[in-house]
C-alpha cells in the first residue's frame, strides 16, 4: 500500500524541474486561470476583510458613520476590560472541556469503528448529530434541558434528585454547552481519526501480534505514534473551531447568567452588532485571531504535524 | 465546528461599508409605489394587515407590504437594513431604540407633514406625542399605541388561598417589609407538602407554586419586573426624562427596593433567576407554577388566551406615597430616512396615526391605541371579550404613570446593567453593588 502510494509522488518530483522549462510562459496563463476562482474568493472574502478588520480595530466606528482613527486606544481599553479577561477565561474553560472530551470520545469511537463496527449503517449513524445545524442542535438541547418543562429535568426530578438549571446556573452554563457541542462533533472527529487509523499498515499489527504485544501496548506503541499527524490536524481544526463557539451561546444563554457564558466570540458580537462599537469589536477579533494563530503554531510545533513516522 | 473567522466578521463590516453608499437616494415624486412596513408583535399583524388594505383602497397608487419579525431579530435586521439601504420605509419604533437612530440620522422628521396636513397631536393620550420629539426638537414618529403594567393573577389559585379580587385590587407595598403585597405573595406560595409561605415549616427549597413569577432581572429598565415598585418611592431612572444624561442606580431608595425584590427569591416566594432561562414566565403561569405575574398590557391576549386558566387582572400595589405607579411606554411609527417613497410613506404613517386605523386596531382588542377615543374603544372591545382592563387604564386615568427612560447609549447601558442586575437577582451580590455599575453607565455620557 505505502509503496504504491509513494510512487506517483516520487515520479512527479523527478519530472517537474525538467518539464517546467519546456512548458514555458504559456502555462502561467492556464495556471492563473485555474487559480483565479480560489484567489478571487480568498482575496474578496478573507484577505480584504481581514486587512479591513485590522484597520477598523484602530478606529472608532459605529457602522452608520465613518471610521475615526484613534490609534491603539481600543487595545489599551481591552487590556483593562474585565469582561475581555472574563471572556478569555470562559472561552478557555469551554475549549478545555470540549476538546478533552471530544477527542477522547472520538478516538474511542474511531477505534470501535475500525475494529468492531464495520457496518456502514452504524458508522454513518455516528455522523448523524453532525448533520444537524449548530443552532438546531443548541435549541433541541435547550428544550430537552429546560428547567421548567425539559424532559431531562423531569426524569431527574422523578428519580428524586434536585432539578438542574443547565443553562441558568453559572456553574453549568459552559459545561452544558461544551457537552452539547461535544455530542454534535464527536462523530465527525471520529470519522477523521478513523481515516487516520485506516492509513496505518495492517502488517504492523500482525507483527506486533506475533511478538506477543498486548492490545494496550499495540495502542500506545503503534496506533498512537502513527496516528499523530492526523491527531495533530484534528486537534488544530477542533481547537480553532472550539475557540470560536458562538451560535450555541447566542441561541441559549446569550452570555448569561451574569457573565458566565460570555465567550469571546459572543462578546465581539455584542460589542459590534448590539452596541454598534465596531472598532472595539474588530480589536477583540484581531486579538482572537492572534491567539488562534499562536495556538495553532504551538500545536504544529509540539505535535510535529508536518512529519509522519510511517517513512 | 463553526468556521466563522475574523474574516467573516470583518467581511460583514466591509460589505456593509460597500453597501452603505447605496442607501438614501430619494427622488421627488408623487405619493405612489410599494412601501414596506415592519412590526414585531405577531398579535397585531391581522390589525395592521387590515389597515394596510384599507389604506390601499383609499390610495390605489400605493401598496403596502406588511412584514412581521420577532423582537429578537427585529432590531438587528433593521440596523442591517439601515446600513445596506434596504430598511423598510415605515417601521414600528421603540423609545429605547430611537435615540440612536436619530443620532445616526436614520429617521425622517415628520414636522413638515404634521404642519401641512394639520395632524392634531392633542388627539393622542397626553404625553405620548411628545415622547417622539428628539433632543433636536424635531418629531420622529406618530404614536400608535401605549402600554402600562398590572398584575395578572391565577384567580382559581387565589380563591383557593382565600384571597379575594377586592384584596388583590387593594394591595400596598413598601421597600422595608413589602406591605400587604409581600404578605399576599407569601400566602400564595405553596411548597411541595402544601405548606403556605406564611405558615410555619414552609420549605423554601422545595416550592411547588411561587407567589410571584419572575421574567428576568429587568436589566436597567425593570419595565415589568420592578419599575412599578421603584416608581412609588419617587425614584426615577435618570436625572430627567426624556434625554437624561445621568442614571440613578446608586440611589439608596432604589437599592433598598431591589434588595427587597431579590429577597423574595431567598424567601422562596419567587423562582430563582437561573430557572427563568428558557420557558417564559407566562407559560409557567399557565402551568400553575406561579400565581401573580406583573406584566405589560401587550400580554393581555396571551394571559387570557390560555385554556382552562382563570385569570384576574389587578392594579399594581399602592406605595408609601399612597399612589400606584407604572411605566408608561408608547410605540410609534417612524419613517426611514433612506426611503425611496417619502411621500407615500408619510401618507401611510399619517394613516396609521389616524382614528381610521387605530379604531381597527382597537376592534381587535390586542393593544391600547394611542388616540384617546380609539383607546376607549379598545377597552370596550376587551370588555366584550370578557376582559376587564381597568387595572391598566386606571394608571393613565389617575396620572400615576412615568415615562419609559429615553436616553442615549441605550444598548451600552443595557450591556452593563443586564449582568449587574442579573448578579443581584441571583443573590450573588447585594444591590449596593449597583453603585459600581451606575458609575460605568454614567461614564458613557461623559
Amino acid at each position: 500500500m505505502t509503496t504504491l502510494n509513494k510512487n506517483p509522488l516520487a515520479t512527479g518530483r523527478q519530472f517537474t524541474p525538467a518539464s517546467g522549462k519546456r512548458r514555458g510562459q504559456s502555462d502561467v496563463k492556464i495556471a492563473l486561470f485555474f487559480i483565479a476562482p480560489a484567489m478571487i474568493g480568498f482575496t474578496l472574502f478573507y484577505l480584504v476583510p481581514t486587512l479591513r478588520g485590522i484597520y477598523l480595530s484602530f478606529t472608532e466606528y459605529s457602522i452608520l458613520g465613518d471610521p475615526e482613527w484613534i490609534g491603539t486606544a481600543n487595545y489599551q481599553a481591552i487590556a483593562t476590560d474585565p469582561l475581555f479577561w472574563n471572556a478569555l477565561a470562559v472561552t478557555s474553560q469551554y475549549v478545555l472541556i470540549n476538546i478533552v472530551l471530544q477527542t477522547a470520545l472520538a478516538l474511542g469511537l474511531a477505534i470501535l469503528m475500525h475494529r468492531v463496527a464495520k457496518s456502514t449503517l452504524i458508522r454513518g449513524a455516528l455522523l448523524l448529530p453532525y448533520l444537524m445545524a449548530n443552532v438546531i442542535a443548541a435549541l433541541l438541547w435547550f428544550w430537552l434541558l429546560d428547567y421548567q418543562i425539559g424532559i431531562v429535568n423531569y426524569f431527574i426530578d422523578a428519580f428524586g434528585f434536585p432539578k438542574v438549571a443547565f443553562f441558568g446556573s453559572a456553574e453549568w452554563a459552559i459545561p452544558t454547552q461544551a457537552l452539547i457541542n461535544t455530542w454534535r462533533h464527536m462523530g465527525y472527529t471520529a470519522l477523521l481519526i478513523f481515516a487516520g487509523l485506516q492509513s496505518i499498515p495492517s502488517h504492523l499489527y500482525e507483527v506486533a501480534n506475533l511478538d506477543g504485544a498486548s492490545p494496550m501496548q499495540t495502542f500506545w506503541r503503534i496506533t498512537m505514534p502513527l496516528l499523530r499527524p492526523v491527531l495533530a490536524l484534528v486537534l488544530i481544526v477542533t481547537v480553532i473551531g472550539s475557540f470560536q463557539v458562538f451560535d450555541t451561546v447566542a441561541v441559549t444563554t446569550q452570555g448569561g447568567p451574569v457573565n458566565a457564558s460570555r465567550v469571546l466570540q459572543f462578546y465581539i458580537y455584542q460589542k459590534a452588532f448590539t452596541e454598534s462599537d465596531f472598532g472595539y469589536g474588530s480589536a477583540l477579533a484581531v486579538i482572537l485571531f492572534a491567539i488562534l494563530a499562536i495556538v495553532a503554531f504551538i500545536q504544529m510545533k509540539f505535535l510535529k504535524g508536518n512529519d509522519s513516522d510511517l517513512d | 465546528m463553526n468556521k466563522k473567522t475574523i474574516g467573516a466578521l470583518s467581511a460583514a463590516a466591509a460589505a456593509v461599508l460597500a453597501l452603505s453608499a447605496c442607501g438614501g437616494g430619494s427622488s421627488a415624486e408623487s405619493a405612489s409605489g410599494e412601501i414596506n412596513y415592519w412590526l414585531w408583535d405577531a398579535n397585531q399583524l391581522p390589525a395592521y394587515n387590515q389597515c394596510a388594505e384599507d389604506f390601499t383602497k383609499a390610495n390605489p397608487d400605493i401598496t403596502v407590504k406588511v412584514t412581521q419579525r420577532g423582537w429578537d431579530d427585529y432590531w438587528g435586521t433593521l440596523t442591517n437594513g439601515f446600513v445596506a439601504g434596504t430598511a423598510p420605509d415605515v417601521f414600528t419604533n421603540h423609545l429605547g431604540k430611537y435615540p440612536e437612530f436619530i443620532k445616526n440620522k436614520q429617521l425622517l422628521s415628520l414636522d413638515d407633514a404634521v404642519e401641512k396636513d394639520a395632524i392634531d397631536t392633542g388627539a393622542y393620550n397626553a404625553g405620548l406625542a411628545d415622547l417622539w420629539v428628539g433632543e433636536d426638537g424635531k418629531r420622529y414618529g406618530l404614536p400608535k399605541d401605549w402600554d402600562t403594567i398590572a398584575l395578572f393573577y391565577n384567580s382559581a389559585l387565589a380563591t383557593d388561598a382565600g384571597v379575594t379580587a377586592e384584596q388583590m385590587a387593594d394591595l400596598d407595598w413598601n421597600p422595608q417589609d413589602g406591605g400587604t403585597y409581600e404578605k399576599t405573595i407569601a400566602h400564595l406560595s405553596v411548597d411541595k407538602n402544601g405548606v403556605r409561605g406564611d405558615e410555619a415549616g414552609f420549605d423554601k427549597n422545595n416550592v411547588d407554586v411561587y407567589g410571584l413569577g419572575l421574567n428576568g432581572s429587568g436589566s436597567g429598565q425593570g419595565q415589568t419586573e420592578w419599575s412599578y415598585l421603584t416608581g412609588t418611592t419617587g425614584w426615577t431612572h435618570t436625572d430627567k426624562n426624556p434625554w437624561g444624561s445621568h442614571y440613578n442606580f446608586d440611589d439608596p431608595k432604589f437599592q433598598e427596593s431591589i434588595d427587597w425584590f431579590a429577597g423574595l427569591v431567598e424567601k422562596g416566594f419567587m423562582p430563582k433567576l437561573e430557572t427563568t432561562v428558557g420557558a417564559s414566565m407566562a407559560d409557567t403561569f399557565a402551568a400553575g407554577k406561579s400565581v401573580i405575574n406583573a406584566n405589560g398590557s401587550w400580554m393581555i391576549g396571551q394571559y387570557t388566551g390560555y385554556k382552562d386558566v382563570s385569570v384576574g387582572i389587578a392594579p399594581t400595589p399602592v406605595g408609601e406615597n399612597g399612589k400606584r405607579s407604572s411605566m408608561y411606554n408608547g410605540l410609534a411609527d417612524s419613517i426611514y430616512a433612506g426611503t425611496k417613497h417619502p411621500e407615500a410613506a408619510t401618507k401611510f404613517v399619517e394613516y396609521l396615526g389616524s382614528t381610521a386605523c387605530q379604531d381597527v386596531v382597537a376592534s381587535k382588542a390586542v393593544v391600547f391605541p394611542a388616540i384617546t377615543t380609539s383607546s376607549d374603544k379598545a377597552a370596550e372591545a376587551f370588555k366584550a371579550k370578557g376582559v376587564d382592563v381597568s387595572a391598566f387604564t386606571a394608571q393613565v386615568a389617575d396620572d400615576t404613570t412615568f415615562l419609559y427612560p429615553i436616553a442615549d447609549n441605550a444598548a451600552k447601558v443595557d450591556g452593563i446593567m443586564k449582568p449587574a442586575m442579573d448578579a443581584v437577582l441571583s443573590g450573588n451580590v447585594p444591590a449596593s453593588s449597583l453603585t459600581g455599575a451606575n458609575e460605568q453607565v454614567n461614564n458613557l455620557f461623559k
